[in-house]
């Protein structure tokens, strides 16, 4: 576990770090942009969706499912982002003391 | 790191009048109070992730980008091992290396200020100093929001962390879902036309239908690639967003 975090937080030192130092025309692509514009709502996605409904290898529909739904309808109504996440683990609390 | 409401802070701020060194500190303190609540869950939610607190104040301190941070515990949590868990915060670092090349000529820094000044970039201190309407109050904006932030968080973070190690089940809380909600704030300000809504979806769907079939954090790296193709293949199509703006504040992480 420690490797992993030292070598994970070294490898986004070192992205922070290229930005401000490499050539400005190496990152400059339009579809070098495109891709790093994209990689976040791809992985965004993918993480949600996964933490949501998946508990290991298998698809699990439990009370998380209804915490992230509360959270997506909470910041469709533009909620404050503290709001999003709070309103989303008591969902899933209140759920869990109900089943 | 990330968050919220600050946006109205700062058009409090910079709508009335014109930007000061007052206003620019001001704005970048409330940046880091608002990130340190949300250092608090970034603490709990690792240690209920099973790490141990030594280990989420590192990350917070050594990482130092939230988005990156919530992903690595949200993986660990998931069964999908420390390893898959860095890879994808590295993936979803990328987006400071493009706050770097925007910053650069504003900041133009050489040497150890450099060195120091890159564990710095992450969505706040970027937003902060390209918003400024001169270059010096830009630096003044990256740094001190940075260094806010960084306080911020990492005070917090301890707290969390410590709090959930004191609590026998931290997921009566609910806190495992605070992760997922966090990107679901992150992700909101990015869906911003038909191109990155069906990235999301079909990212979210091919992570979901392969979760089964490979080891628990594949799927993810998986969905990147929904990412590259689509970034690589559509050409000047329609750019929604340019990708190398920091998002407001209340967009980032």
């Amino acid at each position: 576990m420690w490797a992993a975090i030292l070598v994970g937080a070294a490898a986004c030192y070192a992205i922070k770090l290229a930005g401000l130092s490499v050539p400005e025309r190496l990152l400059a692509d339009d579809r070098v942009r495109r891709v790093a514009a994209l990689l976040p709502v791809a992985l965004l996605a993918a993480l949600i969706a996964l933490q949501a409904a998946t508990a290991g290898r298998a698809i699990e529909v439990d009370a998380r499912l209804a915490g992230v739904a509360v959270a997506i309808v909470a910041q469709w109504r533009r909620a404050p982002f503290l709001v999003v996440v709070g309103a989303a683990c008591a969902t899933t609390a209140l759920v869990r003391v109900v089943a | 790191m990330s968050t919220t409401s600050t946006r109205s802070w700062r058009t409090t701020s910079t709508t009335t009048t014109e930007p000061t060194r007052r206003t620019v500190v001001a704005d970048a303190l409330a940046i880091g109070g608002v990130t340190g609540a949300y250092g608090i869950s970034f603490g709990a939610v690792a240690v209920a992730a099973g790490l141990s607190a030594p280990q989420a104040c590192v990350l917070s301190l050594l990482m130092f980008t939230g988005g990156s941070q919530f992903a690595m515990v949200g993986t660990i949590a998931g069964g999908g091992g420390a390893w898959a868990g860095a890879a994808t915060a590295a993936l979803l670092g990328v987006r400071n290396a493009f706050y770097g090349l925007e910053l650069s000529s504003i900041l133009r820094l050489r040497g150890l200020r450099r060195v120091g000044g890159a564990h710095l970039v992450i969505d706040e201190s970027a937003a902060m100093g390209v918003a400024q309407p001169t270059p010096e109050l830009g630096r003044l904006g990256f740094w001190a929001t940075g260094a806010a932030v960084f306080v911020g968080w990492n005070a917090m973070t301890l707290v969390g962390a410590a709090g959930a190690s004191a609590l026998d089940d931290p997921g009566v809380l609910g806190l495992d879902v605070a992760g997922p909600a966090a990107f679901v704030a992150l992700l909101s300000p990015r869906l911003t036309g038909r191109e990155p809504w069906a990235v999301a979806l079909v990212a979210a769907a091919l992570a979901l239908a392969t979760a089964p079939l490979v080891p628990a954090g594949v799927p993810v790296l998986v969905a990147a690639s929904v990412a590259i193709v689509v970034g690589l293949r559509t050409r000047g199509v329609s750019r929604p967003h340019r990708g190398t703006e920091p998002p407001e504040f209340g967009e980032a992480v």
